[in-house]
């Protein structure tokens, strides 16, 4: 079995950056550019789990837990927020949306993979 | 992909994200209310500090996140944009550009701006924020260092048992996480037993499948501490009770087995049938629907899809279709030489293939032309630093920057356009006292507009400051030889005095134009992308110098000309007028020289037969074509040719890597009759001098006799 992954971030630089941590430990890799269109993929792609950004334009971060875990299509898929941000507020205003986890930017490649396999279970 | 092109990715995004900054930055000045715009501008300088902390870019990081923090303070009301703050807006982008720049090329960057610069962006911090500033660097490095154990510890003597309480609240489940992962990375420390507690399970009926109902109690038997333990429970913290407690055995308890009657495996049952919610997530995959998708989809959706493509891919093509072009002037000529009858659709399916032929070269020169905009956008950072390096107060204006031209000239256009723009403020633009003085606005604009005019690309750089100071120019010139004191020139004259090598008016040399480039190597590269420089300027109102330059660099249109017994090519663009001549029009003046009467003006004749060395030439008077052409070393010119033969597209192959510049001729071209034909340059040609080398033997004497 291959563990989903949804990216959404609009920076094209961290998409690859995820792409190639997260294809080389084996998970199927998808991404989006920013928040809608990453509620749309989500719809699509059906992923085990999904990393956003906080900050980018359409919709954010918050906007997408929020969608994802209060919309028509609710999921307790887990969610994990990529953020350049470490504040306490943030973790908390994220946990409050719905957020399952977080990874402080810059990630490195194994404590990534370590986070997104404790929340899904994914064998490497 | 390997970690190289990922950082090259990182730097085209960056560019991206510079130019989406600059932009945001003068839209902000237009409306600094405009929430949507702050927002643009912080995630710009977002993003790049989020990539360049990957890349361990840590003054790249630092620099952008006190930057964006300024801006974070725009963005929540706390700061009101004024004129400084913007400046220092402005100046901060210029800085990170400078920083991008020093880290891609890697390079030290200007170390004292930056400093200035911090220090005026912190100033506008609260402590709080200072703070801040700090921690993040500080929590950022502690996640570096210590990453999740995912490895079984060795097993160390100093093993202790910790008793853990765990009880979820709903809101764990809905935020997607599973208990039983948390249970598995909890093994992996140690030797780990389970209980769950299903006291508080409810009756069936009664059973709400978002509740939480089950207890855990663990125990853990590891030689982690106990921090290790609280970063497994790290995202659950608020979500749940939880107790962690060491168990008073300084001795390494053996674990009865009898103590433990669930094994960690014996959680996994009672999960999936005591909380549905949890079981969801574990269904195995199989069982959904398969992805629609297989190949991993990372095409970001932007408003406009856009194609990465090789740039050598996209000169191939060029080059094919330049192949293409001459074969379909290779078979129109074939045809025509068949003297076949005529034949009504055999002509229109040429002329069908003529056009189908041109528009293809048309897309794929589209393929290759990009808006000048990132180019323009580059010189509001110079105005700026040119005006702080003077004095002078000076802003931007750019028109028609979505104009498109062909990527190499854009690139080679960076450099002249800079120096341009740099003396435009420099030389051009009056002191601000001076200008109230003159009734202007104290702040000077530079104006910058680009715009396509008859297959041409027009590129202005106007200032409204004093104008060009021509008897200051002539003195300068005479002083340094480049002209005679006797010398008398029209004001075109003195104004083009500007392009001879080693000329600078500066009374003095300033730090910032003075750089010995002069505005000989403007035209030089503007002449090198086949395109001409040419000042215009009024006492008082300003000067503006127009740069021409062709669409593309690969095809023209071109006049098929007869010189003598050759065929040449001449770039339509260049020719002003053609004329048959009228005997009573033509003037001799002095010993061969010839002039024609152009609607009352008279012009000098310059027969290019001579000027190239080619024997014979169209001496004979009325004999010839004259095509009217405006050079900037004497103004218009009419050159004499022995006939116009056709006008076609012609394609541009350079002579140059082989046979190095030769004067009067740009390029050559392959014509319809696979000969080659030469390119002329009507600049150079009226400037070759009848008496070098070239000059046919049998006019020789009568030079002497001149000299004599």
């Amino acid at each position: 079995m291959t563990t989903k992954v949804l990216a959404i971030d609009d920076s094209r630089t961290i998409r690859n950056l995820l792409r190639v941590s997260l294809e080389g430990a084996g998970f199927e890799y998808h991404s989006a550019c920013d928040g809608v269109e990453g509620v749309e993929q989500f719809a699509d792609v059906e992923p085990d789990v999904v990393i956003t950004d906080i900050n980018m334009p359409n919709m954010d971060g918050f906007g997408v837990i929020e969608t994802l875990r209060n919309g028509p299509n609710r999921t307790t898929v887990p969610i994990i927020v990529l953020t350049t941000e470490s504040g306490a507020d943030l973790k908390a205003r994220a946990r409050t949306a719905g957020a399952t986890g977080w990874i402080v930017k810059p990630f490195d490649d194994s404590s990534l993979v370590s986070v997104l396999r404790r929340l899904t279970g994914h064998v490497v | 992909m390997s970690t190289n092109s990922i950082r090259d990715t990182f730097f085209e995004e960056c560019e991206e994200l510079l130019e989406a900054l600059v932009e945001g930055l003068s839209a902000m000045e237009e409306n600094a209310e405009d929430m949507d715009v702050v927002n643009a501008v912080f995630r710009a300088v977002h993003s790049i500090k989020g990539g360049a902390g990957a890349f361990a870019l840590d003054r790249l990081v630092s620099f952008a996140h006190t930057f964006e923090t300024v801006m974070d303070k725009v963005r929540s009301h706390e700061l009101k944009v004024d004129e400084e703050l913007m400046l220092l807006f402005h100046r901060s982008g210029d800085q990170l550009a400078d920083l991008v720049e020093a880290a891609r090329d890697d390079r030290e960057p200007n170390a004292e701006s930056e400093a200035t610069i911090l220090k005026e962006l912190e100033a506008h911090l609260g402590d709080a924020d200072r703070e801040e500033a700090f921690s993040f660097d500080a929590v950022t490095l502690d996640f570096d260092a210590a990453p999740m154990p995912i490895d079984l510890p060795e097993p160390e003597p100093t093993l202790r048992r910790f008793d853990i309480r765990f009880h979820p609240t709903p809101m764990l489940y809905a935020n997607g996480h599973e208990p039983l992962l948390l249970f598995d990375a909890l093994a992996e420390l140690g030797t780990l037993t389970v209980q769950a507690d299903l006291s508080h399970l409810p009756e069936f009926d009664a059973f709400d499948p978002n509740d939480a109902v089950i207890d855990w109690q663990l125990s853990l038997e590891t030689s982690e501490d106990e921090t290790v333990l609280h970063e497994i429970f790290e995202f659950v913290d608020a979500l749940c009770d939880l107790e962690i407690s060491v168990r008073d055995e300084d001795a390494p308890a053996p674990m009865p087995p009898e103590e433990s009657p669930a094994p960690p495996e014996a959680a996994e049952p009672v999960t999936e049938t005591a909380a549905p919610v949890v079981a969801k997530t574990t269904e195995p995959p199989e069982a959904k629907t398969p992805p629609k998708q297989s190949a991993p989809r990372d095409e970001p959706r932007g408003p406009r899809p856009t194609l990465r493509v090789d740039l050598e891919r996209v000169d191939r093509l060029i080059n094919t279709v330049g192949e293409l072009i001459i074969n379909q002037a290779m078979i129109s000529q074939r045809i025509e030489e068949l003297e076949l009858p005529a034949v009504a659709h055999l002509t229109n399916e040429l002329e069908a293939y003529k056009l189908l032929a041109r528009d293809i070269q048309e897309g794929v020169m589209a393929i290759r032309a990009q808006p000048v905009k990132p180019l323009f956008q580059r010189m509001s950072r110079i105005v700026r630093e040119a005006s702080e390096a003077t004095g002078k107060k000076a802003k931007l204006v750019t028109v028609g920057d979505s104009t498109e031209v062909d990527k190499t000239v854009i690139e080679r256009l960076a450099d002249p356009l800079t120096h341009m723009v740099r003396n435009a403020v420099d030389h051009g633009l009056e002191p601000p006292a001076k200008r109230e003085d003159a009734g202007k606005d104290p702040v000077g604009a530079i104006r910058l507009s680009a715009s396509h005019r008859s297959g041409s690309v027009f590129i202005e750089i106007a200032d409204d400051g004093a104008g060009l100071n021509r008897a200051r120019i002539l003195e300068k010139a005479i002083e340094k030889g480049l002209v005679s004191p006797e010398a008398e020139l029209s004001e075109q004259e003195i104004d083009n005095l500007l392009f001879l090598p080693g000329f600078s008016t500066a009374a003095e040399v300033s730090n910032l134009s003075g750089r010995g480039v002069g505005m000989d190597v403007v035209k030089n590269a503007v002449a090198a992308l086949g395109g001409r420089v040419s000042i215009a300027s009024v006492p008082g109102s300003g000067t503006t110098f127009t740069i021409v330059l062709p669409l593309t660099l690969a095809v023209m249109d071109g006049f098929v000309i007869s010189i003598s017994d050759q065929t040449m090519v001449i770039p339509i663009a260049s020719i002003i007028e053609t004329i048959r001549p009228n005997r009573k029009d033509l003037h001799c003046i002095g010993t061969d020289g010839q002039v024609i009467s152009v609607r009352g003006s008279y012009v000098p004749i310059v027969d290019v037969a001579r000027n190239l060395g080619l024997s014979g030439g169209e001496t004979t008077t009325g004999s010839g074509v004259l095509l009217l052409v405006s050079t900037e070393s004497q103004g218009l010119t009419a050159l004499r040719v022995g006939a116009i033969h056709d006008q076609r597209q012609v394609v541009i192959k350079s002579l140059e890597s082989n046979y190095g510049a030769i004067p009067g001729v740009s390029a050559a071209t392959i014509l319809g009759d696979g000969k080659i034909a030469l390119i002329l340059d009507p600049d150079e040609l009226v400037k070759l001098n009848p008496a070098a080398p070239f000059l046919p033997l049998a006019s020789t004497p009568r030079l002497e006799l001149r000299h004599a």
